[in-house]
């Protein structure tokens, strides 16, 4: 080697060559990748929504093994179309259609919602499928690690559960990250929001008091074993952000 | 599990044909002898943090072969021209550029299995074995010698984290991959219609470093060399 490699002037050359060619290499990549990104995750914001109200691949395949999955990236944007028969969005008093409600990100609506001027909009998706319908309530919390976040879909009395979806960012393997398995959010289907009028949520319980999760009407589901912090999450975020649509919900009962 | 088998066996089977036999020396010494997590403990934290499910194991194990394998092969190539003084930082950036490549492809083209990989990327980066690789080979030999290096000690890491999700899963949950083998605890099917429990405590991460313990303890009980004199 004719270079010495250990001189100062040659350790700093090296630097900023590489941060020159690691930065640019990786800036380019960011940026080429980016528009094929936010497509994948729009059509996942529309799977994660139709999911929640029971439309899933089995709807399309008419298989029951196929429940667990969503509506395939091809298809799901017609299918959206299909069930969805209406976004609204809630400003205060005011609500408003719009077709593009569930691009709106929940966690800059959050961000902005701590100024006291600003009115939070709050996105809320209405669903039919097979005459029923349904109303689909956003939700977004934190759990243990990071952002969890989940959709809620009511029945017409705005009190029972049809169905739920949850994601996160990056909560444990095994434990936390289970809240995205069907066993848990299947828990979810039937129980009621309210107690004697009064809007509760839903407890993730640790007592086990109701391990086949019979009981309807406690406010309860059955915890994950060793996710209890990511379980918490989930019970407050859904106390907290159901609770945003009740002055809307009341207008409508 | 037997899918995931049958691939690293084909990875390797036409290879080997090619090998002298101390370059099949750096794959299989990994393997057993020279095991990154049973004998040099390394990489210890991304085996407590992922085990507690056989998949989390699995998944984990390929994207520390991947990584390792071509960082390896990287640093290898620029061995020559590292600064000594910076080499460490270098190091680094190597895996975390390999690493939000693989991030930012994957979630181009596979958006699922990128969010099943989310939160092993900053696992990867973390891992000592593949810094460790990056420092004690990678930087003294050949990218071919270098590439075996990396997918031996990988591989070795991968085993270990097999076995360990393996048991936790099956003594935590009762279930492998997800699917339910020891019966429904619920409903109080299979074994659990006698009696038997899953145990909690499988779940948790001081659980991984006994599983892991126990294993060394065979190991060393049958192979005596390994056994240090003090």
């Amino acid at each position: 080697m004719a270079k010495n490699t250990d001189s100062n002037l040659y350790t700093v050359l090296f630097a900023i060559g590489m941060v020159i060619v690691v930065g640019s290499l990786l800036a380019f990549m960011a940026s080429y990748f980016n528009p094929a990104i936010s497509l994948n995750k729009k059509l996942e914001k529309q799977q994660n929504i139709l999911f929640a109200m029971g439309v899933n691949e089995s709807t399309l395949t008419d298989d029951p093994d196929d429940a667990n999955s969503f509506v395939p990236t091809d298809k799901v944007t017609s299918e959206f179309g299909k069930y969805i028969t209406e976004q609204l969005v809630i400003e205060g008093d005011k609500v408003s259609k719009d077709s593009l409600a569930y691009l709106i990100d929940l966690k800059k609506e959050k961000e902005l919602a701590k100024n006291p001027n600003y009115t939070r909009r709050l996105p809320l998706f209405i669903g039919e499928k097979d005459g029923q319908k349904f109303f689909i309530v956003p939700m977004r919390g934190s759990g243990l690690w990071d952002a969890i976040w989940g959709f809620m879909a009511l029945n017409t009395d705005l009190e029972t559960v049809k169905g739920v979806f949850f994601d996160h960012k990056g909560e444990t393997p095994g434990l936390g990250s289970n809240i995205k398995e069907a066993f848990f959010m299947d828990d979810f289907v039937g129980e009621n929001i309210f107690s004697d009028g009064q809007f509760k949520g839903i407890n993730v319980a640790k007592g086990n008091a109701d391990p086949k999760n019979e009981d309807k009407n406690d406010n309860e589901v059955d915890a994950i074993a060793g996710a209890t912090i990511t379980g918490n999450g989930i019970a407050s975020m859904i106390k907290k952000d159901v609770a945003m649509y009740l002055p809307y919900f009341n207008t409508l009962k | 599990m037997a899918e995931a088998v049958a691939k690293e066996k084909v990875v390797k089977a036409p290879k080997e044909a090619l090998f002298s036999k101390k370059n099949r020396k750096l794959i299989t010494d990994p393997l057993t002898d020279n095991n990154p997590i049973t004998i040099q403990v390394l990489g210890i934290c991304s085996a407590l943090a992922i085990t507690a499910q056989l998949q989390a194991s699995i998944v984990m194990a390929f994207s520390v072969l991947f990584v390792l394998g071509v960082g390896n092969v990287v640093i290898s190539l620029m061995r020559n021209i590292i600064p000594s003084k910076i080499r460490i930082i270098v190091q680094l950036i190597v895996v975390a550029t390999l690493v939000i490549i693989v991030d930012l492809v994957l979630k181009t083209f596979a958006y699922e299995l990128s969010k099943t990989l989310s939160v092993f990327v900053g696992l990867i980066i973390t891992n000592c074995i593949i810094m460790g690789r990056f420092e004690a080979f990678a930087l003294a030999n050949t990218p071919w010698k270098s590439f075996l290096d990396g997918i031996g000690n990988a591989a070795g890491y991968g085993i270990i984290l097999i076995i360990v999700g393996f048991f936790r899963e099956l003594l935590g949950s009762g279930t492998l991959l997800g699917v339910q083998v020891l019966g429904d605890p619920i409903e109080k099917t299979g074994l659990y219609a006698f009696g038997y429990e899953n145990n909690g405590f499988m779940l948790l991460s001081p659980m991984a470093l006994i599983v892991v313990g126990l294993i060394i303890w065979v190991q060393r009980s049958r192979n005596v060399a390994l056994i240090e004199e003090h």
